[in-house]
This record gives structure tokens, C-alpha cells and sequence, in this order.
């Protein structure tokens, strides 16, 4: 995983509320190649003159967009999708949960601020004009120079700014997780799939 | 402290604390299926890695396989790899398949549940949004993303912060001709689309114990269209008869053990939600939607908004845009908006109640000429259950297509779409720009305002049937 410091570069507004992960890339193309998505990103959206078709917003790393970002279905096709534009950073006021989730899992930055700040860095990134995020101080440098000041969690921060992912980190833990299971199955026999007390595993639980 | 139903199955699911907030959390139970199961399973073996837990997992194909009567892995031709890679690969990881043809196979969200792979109290994750169905017995669950699915193959737990808590409160009984999706779809018109983000949703209060277990699924699938994480009603003596017997449920004294565990299982009179809200289910009409949100709702005898009526801006140009797409006119009546399509199914509205609400409103008429009417049951167990009270041939007398269990049209991952500038009502969850297929313009509603409007081939008051 890339890690993420500092981005800058255009930041293309796209401000439109909801903007859902169906929208963001149609379910006939998550049998698409990882590396391939970009080309089908945010299709629904893509009329002549679409912004992020415009030569000046070709590859933006940033994206600024409405409320309520990524909303909708979990896939995650839609966070490689937009990787596949070169976006490496989302602005919004708020986003689908899962969406947000997957973003860290894949390098990608969703910074929330203010509806009012994103509006105000969209009128000022219309014309192409570079937007800086930086992520070890939390903050947006608007192209006049105004700052924003974003929080975000301190383990996720971390994650972004070293690159690694979560799988790695809980591995570690293999030993706890069995050790903790063990003891489960003293506690709750009943939450063992197929429980008589015992527990069983089978692969055919029907038969 | 006072402690409320999540706060307790959190906490026993916590393996250890991470810091910041974080813990690696217990995962009881993983879902997987066709779309993003073989793929993970795939991701999970060229990381060098197996299956931690195959027992709790469980795989059945229903997104991308098509309904057709005599349907096989093979006939929707662009899902066939998905299909045969969940197949194989659970095979090989000693996964517990539910194959075509054969009982458990169906929406993973509607079959689960009706294994008794679902129970009260545990935690369950799939790499689907709707997972959340599942929190309708009592149990925290929630989709997840593909990183996600592989982190739960491989270590059997995850890795997450505490999402806040909000709760919705129900008073008074449903009227007549409405059904508990039309109050899901009512909450969400009242509370927006983004009213639960970041929340962990329970529903609660007298109109929840007073409602049917099957009901308590829908609005919990729904839950996820307010934005929420997860969903879910705390398990009473109609879930525990609900559970009880079913294939994979506990039986002798893990049973008794499992109903004195979940019987504990309550939100403390004085606990805090950091939000609630109350609905009186009296008050509540026949609700369809008019936009491409499951927020755009109205009164199916009301008329579709005026953006100009818009709180702000943001708002009105979204209603702009989904008026333009929906072909509709503001002010407009959507009682007698003529309809092309309709379609009985998903994981919201596929359930044998849901099958019956239909039923009874058909019984004996038939279909209006030019409209493509579909039934897909939500899983083989559903499909069974109506064969024996007949409904297959009923549906079929009055002009419907019955056909196999799976998504289907929800969401059109299988081919099977409204065409492009065609209109549907549909008992599905999610009416986004093109999710039943481009340019298909869907309104969602309860399986028996989805029925009245096959009848009278535009959308229709079910209380005039
Ligand atoms: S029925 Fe629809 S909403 Fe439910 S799991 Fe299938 S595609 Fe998703």
C-alpha cells in the first residue's frame, strides 16, 4: 500500500449530494480487473463536459464532492475505481460508512470538513488552481492560502502514513484470537453453528 | 452504568483493545456469495493464507446467478465464473455451500436467517450492505467491504471502533393496507438518508414486540438506507420461537443456555442513545417513492414534491435531478402513474409473508396487459413454503412470472433489467439511478402496493383493493 503524506494537485469538484457506490461504478463492471476500473468510474455521471473529463481535472488527485459521499452498496470497487482516476484524496461533509471504511484499507484519504469549507474550496479549485492536503498535520490549503484544519482517527491516520494494512497488524494477534475462542466456547456452547452442547463442524449441516 | 442491548454484545465480543478506540472484535458469523465471496476467497490464497474459522462461514450464490425457471450456475453466462469460484473454493476450504436447486440456497440475507445460521446475541459480517437484515433477531450485523471479508477469512474477527447508538421508537398498531415496509420506507422520507450514518440503530418500543419477526427483517434491511451501520431489535419470546427448531439453531441444553443468555440481553431503562427518534405506526400511509433515494417518499395518494419547496439548495438540485430522471412532473399524482414493470423480491420484501400480502391482493384478477409482473422468492426454503399453500399457481393464474430464488432484479447484477426509460415498482430497497438497470426507474413499495399496481398497471392505492 502507498503510503499517503502530503497530495497536491487539482481537486475536482463534483458537488452533488449522495453520490452512491452504484453510481460510483455500475455492478456490471465489478468482474473488472482491479487496475482497469478507472475507465468505468462514476459512469452514470459522465455527459459531455463532466468535470473530471475536462483535460484540467484529468488525473486530480483530489476530489471534492457533496454530503453524504460513497453512500449505498459496500462494494469496494468503487474506492479502486476512483483510484483508477488517480484520485488519492476525497473532500465531503459526510460519507457512507463503509465506503469511509474501505478507504483506509486502500490507501485512499477521506478527509471530512464542513459543508461551507468544501463549497468555498470548490469555487476556488474550479479553475484548476492546486489544493494541498497534508496528512501529518491534518490540514486542506485552499489555492488562496486559507487553511482547514481536519481530524481524523489517530490509528487510521497512522495506518495512511505508513502504508500498511489491518490484515497484517491482527495476524499477530493469531494466538489471542484462538485463546479467546477457546474460552467462548465454554461460555456461549449455543453460538457453535449446529450446537448440541458440543459443537460440530460440518460441511453440510443439512444433510 | 446502564448498558443498552449493543453495548452488551459488544463488549463480549471484544478480543482485546487496540487503543485509540479500536478493538479487534469477535466475528460469530460470516456470509458469503457469489459477487465478493470467490473473489475474497481467491485475494485470501495468493496472500499465502487459509481459512481461520470454515465453520462459521457459510456461501451460497445469489447475485449474480440468474432466476429463470430451470435456471443452473451457467445461464446467466457472465456469472458463471463467480458462481463456479464460490463453488470450488468454499469446496476447498470446507465451507458450507448452499448450491442451486437446493435447500438454503437463496439471498444470503433471507436464507440465513431461516437456517438458524442467524442467532440473537451473536456478531455476523458479510460483504453486503444489507447484512444488516440479520440484526431483525437480534444479532449486531453489518456489511463489510472486500479488504474487509479477507481480514474476517483469515483471522475470524476485525478490526473496529464503536459506532454511537441511536433508537427509533415505535408506538401504536399498522393500518390497514400498510405493511412494516412502508414504515421503514415513512422513517427514512421523516429522518433522511443520512440519519444514521455512523450509528448503530435499535428499533424498539411496543409497535416492534408487537410486530412479526419476518417484519422486524424488513426494517432492519431497510435500516442500512438511513445510512446506519447496523440495525437491530432485541430478541423476545417471538424470536426465540422463531429460531427454535430451525437446521442450524441450538438444540437440548445449548438451547435452554442460549434463551437464558439472550433473555439478558436488554437496553437498561435509563441507558443514553446519543439520538433518538418516535414514530406512531397509526399515522403511518401507504408509502412508495417518487425519486432516486429511498428518502424521495410521499403518501402513494400524494403527489410528487416541487423542488422549489426544497430546504436548500444542495436539496433542490438533487430533486431536480430526479425528477428529470424519473420522468415524473412536480405536483403530479403518483396514484395512476402507469407502470411497465413490477417486481416481487429482495432481501427486503421476499419472505412467505411478504409472498401471502401479495397473494391476497391478487387472488382472483390478473395482471393489466402490458405489464411484466415477477415473483422471485427469496430463497428455496420460501419457494417450498409457498408451493405447499399454492401460491406458485396463484400468481401464475393472475399473470406473474414465478421464478427461481436469488436477487435478481434488485439489483441486476444478473442480467435481469428493467429496460432503459421504463418505469417499476419494485419491493426491493434501493431505487438509485440505475440500479435495476440504466435508465430503469424504479419505485419502491410494500409487495402489496407492488401487487395493487400490477393489477391496475399504473401505482395504485392498496387500500382500494
Ligand atoms: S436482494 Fe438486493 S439488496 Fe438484497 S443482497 Fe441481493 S442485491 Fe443486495
Amino acid at each position: 500500500m502507498q503510503p499517503f503524506s502530503i497530495v497536491s494537485g487539482p481537486a475536482a469538484p463534483l458537488m452533488r449530494q449522495d453520490i452512491d457506490t452504484d453510481v460510483i461504478i455500475r455492478i456490471e463492471h465489478v468482474n473488472v480487473p482491479r487496475a482497469e476500473l478507472g475507465q468505468w468510474a462514476l459512469e452514470p455521471l459522465r455527459a459531455p463536459g463532466f468535470v473530471l473529463d475536462q483535460p484540467m481535472f484529468r488525473g486530480a488527485p483530489i476530489l471534492l464532492t457533496g454530503a453524504n459521499f460513497g453512500c449505498g452498496s459496500s462494494r469496494e470497487h468503487a474506492v479502486w475505481a476512483l483510484q483508477g482516476l488517480g484520485i488519492r484524496c476525497v473532500i465531503a461533509s459526510s460519507y457512507g460508512d463503509i465506503f469511509f471504511a474501505n478507504c483506509f484499507q486502500n490507501g485512499m484519504l477521506p478527509v471530512t470538513l464542513p459543508e461551507t469549507a468544501v463549497v468555498s474550496l470548490a469555487e476556488q479549485a474550479a479553475r484548476g488552481a492546486n489544493v494541498t492536503v497534508d496528512l501529518r498535520q491534518c490540514i486542506v490549503i485552499a489555492p488562496d492560502g486559507t487553511q482547514h484544519a481536519f481530524t481524523l482517527d489517530p490509528v487510521r491516520r497512522e495506518m495512511l502514513l505508513e502504508g500498511v494494512d489491518e490484515l497484517g497488524l491482527t495476524l499477530r494477534s493469531a494466538t489471542q484470537i484462538t485463546a479467546w475462542q477457546r474460552e467462548d466456547a465454554l461460555r456461549r456452547p449455543w453460538a457453535i453453528p449446529n450446537s448440541a452442547g458440543g459443537g460440530s463442524v460440518n460441511t453440510d449441516p443439512l444433510m | 452504568m446502564a448498558r443498552t442491548f449493543f453495548d452488551r454484545i459488544w463488549d463480549a465480543h471484544v478480543v482485546t483493545e487496540l487503543g485509540g478506540g479500536w478493538v479487534l472484535l469477535h466475528i460469530d458469523r460470516h456470509l458469503l456469495h457469489d459477487l465478493s465471496g470467490g473473489p475474497a476467497l481467491a485475494d485470501l490464497a495468493s496472500r499465502g493464507l487459509t481459512v481461520s474459522r470454515p465453520d462459521l462461514c457459510f456461501a451460497t450464490p445469489d447475485h449474480a446467478v440468474s432466476s429463470a425457471p430451470g435456471r443452473n450456475g451457467e445461464t446467466y453466462t457472465d456469472g458463471a465464473k463467480l458462481y463456479a469460484t464460490l463453488r470450488d473454493r468454499t469446496r476447498d476450504a470446507g465451507i458450507a455451500f448452499f448450491d442451486l436447486g437446493r435447500r438454503g440456497q437463496g439471498i444470503v440475507h433471507v436464507m440465513a436467517p431461516e437456517l438458524g445460521i442467524t442467532l440473537p446475541g451473536t456478531t455476523m459480517v458479510c460483504g453486503d450492505s444489507h447484512t444488516c437484515t440479520n440484526g431483525g433477531l437480534g444479532a449486531l450485523a453489518f456489511g463489510i467491504g472486500s479488504s474487509e471479508v479477507v481480514h474476517v477469512l483469515a483471522t475470524q474477527t476485525l478490526r473496529q471502533q464503536k459506532p454511537r447508538q441511536m433508537r427509533i421508537t415505535y408506538d401504536g398498531h399498522i393500518p390497514f393496507g400498510v405493511t412494516v415496509k412502508d414504515v421503514a420506507l415513512h422513517v427514512i422520507g421523516a429522518l433522511g438518508a443520512a440519519a444514521g450514518v455512523g450509528h448503530a440503530i435499535e428499533h424498539a418500543g411496543p409497535g416492534i414486540a408487537s410486530m412479526p419477526v419476518e417484519g422486524r427483517l424488513t426494517l432492519c434491511n431497510l435500516s442500512v438506507e438511513l445510512g446506519a451501520k447496523m440495525a437491530f431489535c432485541a430478541p423476545d419470546q417471538a424470536t426465540a420461537d422463531y429460531v427454535f427448531g430451525r437446521p442450524l439453531a441450538p438444540v437440548g441444553d445449548a438451547w435452554e443456555m442460549a434463551v437464558r443468555d439472550w433473555a439478558a440481553l436488554r437496553t437498561d431503562d435509563d441507558a443514553r442513545f446519543d439520538k433518538e427518534a418516535r414514530f406512531d405506526m397509526a399515522a403511518v400511509p401507504p408509502t412508495i417513492t417518487w425519486g432516486t433515494s429511498p428518502e424521495h417518499t410521499a403518501a402513494v395518494d400524494g403527489v410528487v414534491p416541487d423542488p422549489r419547496a426544497a430546504s436548500n439548495a444542495a436539496t433542490r438540485d438533487a430533486w431536480q435531478d430526479a425528477l428529470d430522471y424519473m420522468g415524473l412532473r412536480p405536483g403530479q399524482a403518483l396514484r395512476g402513474t402507469p407502470v411497465d414493470w413490477v417486481f416481487i423480491g429482495s432481501c427486503a420484501n421476499s419472505r412467505l409473508s411478504d409472498l401471502r400480502d401479495a397473494a391476497r391482493v391478487i387472488r382472483g384478477r390478473h395482471v393489466s396487459p402490458g405489464v411484466q409482473a415477477w415473483v422471485v422468492p427469496g430463497s428455496v426454503e420460501v419457494s417450498d413454503a409457498a408451493e405447499s399453500e399454492g401460491l406458485p399457481s396463484l400468481f401464475r393464474a393472475a399473470g406473474f412470472q414465478w421464478r427461481e430464488p436469488g436477487c435478481s432484479m434488485c439489483v441486476a447484477a444478473n442480467g435481469e433489467i428493467v429496460p432503459p426509460g421504463q418505469r417499476s415498482v419494485s419491493t426491493s430497497n434501493r431505487n438509485f439511478v440505475g440500479r435495476q438497470g440504466p435508465g430503469a426507474r424504479t419505485h419502491l413499495a410494500s409487495p402489496a402496493t407492488a401487487a395493487a399496481s400490477a393489477l391496475a398497471g399504473a401505482i395504485a392505492d392498496v387500500r382500494e383493493y
